[in-house]
C-alpha cells in the first residue's frame, strides 16, 4: 500500500477511469478547501481542542504548556496529511510523541483519545461551516472521514509499536543482567541466580550457562541460589536438569546458597536432590570447585600488614 | 580402512574410527538413521576386540539432533565395551542438543561425557591411570 492510501483506489478501475477521476478531482478539491478551511480556524479549533482534552482529564501526566505544544504538533500534522494524504511524516511524528510520553506513564487510552477529540473537533466545525447545504455537507464528511480515521488508525498503532518495542528491549535487558555466567578461576564459572525462576528463565537460564562452558571450556560450575525467593520442586526440578545438562557437556556442577529453610523444604517435599553436589555457601562451594581443579589458594605471610 | 568397514564406506563416510594408541576414537559425520546406529555400534565393538582397545572416544559434535534411540544405542555401547574392558566417554555434545536431551529426560549415565576430544582423551587418560 503506497503511502497515498485513498488517492490509490480511484486509478485502479480502469473502465471507471473518468467518471472516477471526476469524483477524484471533486474529492481533492473538496480537502484542499477543507485544509484552507482547518487552517484559517487554526488558532480557535486548537483551543477548543486542548479544552475538550483537559475536561475529559485526558493526558493528567503532562502540564497545560506541554500539553498546548504537542497539540498544536499534532494539529499541524493532521491537516497536513489531509493535505497531502500522506501518513509517513505522521507516524514519524506519533513514533517520537510516543518515545517521549511513554517513559512518562501516558497510556494507550489517552492518546487515542485526544485523536479522537480532535476529529470530533474538526468535524463538528465542519458541520458548523457547511450546515447549510446537506448534500455538500455529505460530500466534504465523505472525503473527511476515511482520512480522518486512517489517522486516528496510524496514530494508535504507532503508539503500540512503539509501547511494545519499548517492552520488548526492557525484557531483553532484563534477561541478559539476570543471568550473568561469570569465570573465576581457569575452567571455573560461576552462576548466581537471583530473583524468581521459571520455566522460561530457567531455560534461558541453562541455555546461557551451556554456552559459557563451551566458551570458557569450564570443568566445574557453582550455582549460588542464595537470591531465588522460593525454592520449590519446580525450581528444584530445573536445577536437576540444569545439572544434567552440563554433565552432558562434561562439566560438573556445585550448587550453593541453600538456607536452612529451603533445605528442610525441600527434605520435606521429598524433592530428589541425591545426585546434586550441594555445599552451604558460595565460599565453600567455590573452595571445593578449587580443591577439584587442583588450585591450592595460600595466603601469604606479610599479608594483612 | 579395514575390510570391515567396506559397507560404510559405500555411501559418504558417516564415521570414522580411528585407533590412537590404546583409544579408539569414533567420528560421526552426519545424522544417523536408526539402522546405521545398529550397524555404528556392531562395529566399532568389533573393532575393539581387534585393537584391544582400553578407551573409546565418541564424538558427536556433528550431531543437531541425539534422540532417544541414539540415547539408548550410545549407553548401551558404553557398557558393552565396559564388558570388554573398554571405558567410553561420550564427546562435543552441543549446548542445543544438551538441553534438548535433559528436556526429554534423556541421559548417557552411567557413560561418561566431556567437552571435546582434548577433554574426552585427558578423561581416559586419568581414569585408566587410576585402574
Amino acid at each position: 500500500m503506497s503511502a497515498g492510501g485513498w488517492e490509490g483506489v480511484a486509478t485502479n478501475g480502469s473502465p471507471e477511469q473518468g467518471e472516477g477521476g471526476e469524483e477524484q478531482g471533486g474529492r481533492t478539491a473538496l480537502l484542499s478547501e477543507l485544509v484552507s478551511h482547518l487552517r484559517d480556524k487554526r488558532t480557535q479549533l486548537r483551543e477548543q481542542w486542548a479544552r475538550r482534552i483537559g475536561d475529559a482529564h485526558l493526558l493528567s501526566a503532562m502540564t497545560e504548556q506541554e500539553i498546548f505544544t504537542e497539540a498544536t504538533s499534532v494539529y499541524d500534522n493532521y491537516v497536513g496529511v489531509l493535505e497531502t494524504g500522506s501518513v509517513q511524516e505522521l507516524q514519524q511524528y506519533a513514533r517520537d510523541l510516543s518515545e517521549r510520553i511513554i517513559p512518562r506513564g501516558v497510556e494507550t487510552h489517552e492518546v487515542v483519545g485526544i485523536v479522537l477529540l480532535l476529529r470530533d473537533v474538526l468535524a463538528r466545525s465542519l458541520f458548523e461551516k457547511y450546515r447549510d447545504d446537506f448534500e455538500l455537507l455529505d460530500r466534504v464528511l465523505d472525503a473527511y472521514e476515511p482520512a480522518a480515521n486512517r489517522i486516528a488508525n496510524t496514530v494508535a498503532v504507532s503508539f503500540v509499536e512503539e509501547r511494545e518495542r519499548v517492552i520488548r528491549q526492557q525484557q531483553d535487558s532484563l534477561r541478559e543482567l539476570s543471568t550473568p555466567v561469570l569465570q573465576v578461576r581457569e575452567r571455573l564459572l560461576i552462576l548466581p541466580i537471583i530473583g524468581v525462576l521459571d520455566t522460561q528463565r530457567a531455560q534461558q537460564l541453562t541455555d546461557q550457562l551451556l554456552r559459557g562452558i563451551r566458551t570458557h571450556r569450564a570443568k566445574v560450575v557453582v550455582i549460588d541460589i542464595t537470591g531465588v525467593p522460593d525454592v520449590d520442586e519446580t525450581v528444584a526440578d530445573h536445577l536437576v536438569r540444569t545439572v544434567d545438562a552440563s554433565r552432558l557437556m562434561g562439566a560438573g556442577v556445585i550448587i550453593t546458597g541453600l538456607s536452612s529453610e529451603i533445605a528442610q523444604t525441600l527434605v520435606a517435599i521429598g524433592a530428589d536432590l541425591g545426585k546434586m553436589n550441594t555445599v552451604g555457601d558460595l565460599q565453600g562451594g567455590i573452595e571445593e570447585a578449587e580443591r577439584t581443579l587442583g588450585f591450592t589458594v595460600t595466603r601469604t605471610a606479610d599479608a594483612g600488614h | 580402512m579395514p575390510d570391515t568397514d567396506q559397507h560404510l564406506a559405500q555411501e559418504p563416510l558417516r564415521v570414522s574410527i580411528l585407533a590412537q594408541g590404546g583409544t579408539l576414537i569414533a567420528s560421526i559425520h552426519t545424522a544417523l538413521d536408526d539402522s546405521q546406529l545398529v550397524r555404528f555400534q556392531r562395529d566399532l565393538m568389533d573393532q575393539i576386540g581387534r585393537r584391544r582397545a582400553r578407551g573409546v572416544i565418541v564424538d558427536v559434535a556433528a550431531l543437531d539432533v541425539i534422540d532417544s534411540f541414539a540415547t539408548h544405542t550410545l549407553r548401551s555401547l558404553g557398557a558393552a565395551a565396559r564388558l570388554r574392558g573398554a571405558r567410553t566417554v561420550v564427546v562435543g555434545i552441543r549446548p542445543s542438543v544438551a538441553l534438548a536431551m535433559v528436556t526429554w529426560g534423556l541421559t548417557l549415565e552411567p557413560v561418561h561425557t566431556a567437552l571435546d576430544l582434548e577433554e574426552g582423551i585427558a578423561l581416559l587418560e586419568a581414569a585408566l591411570d587410576h585402574a
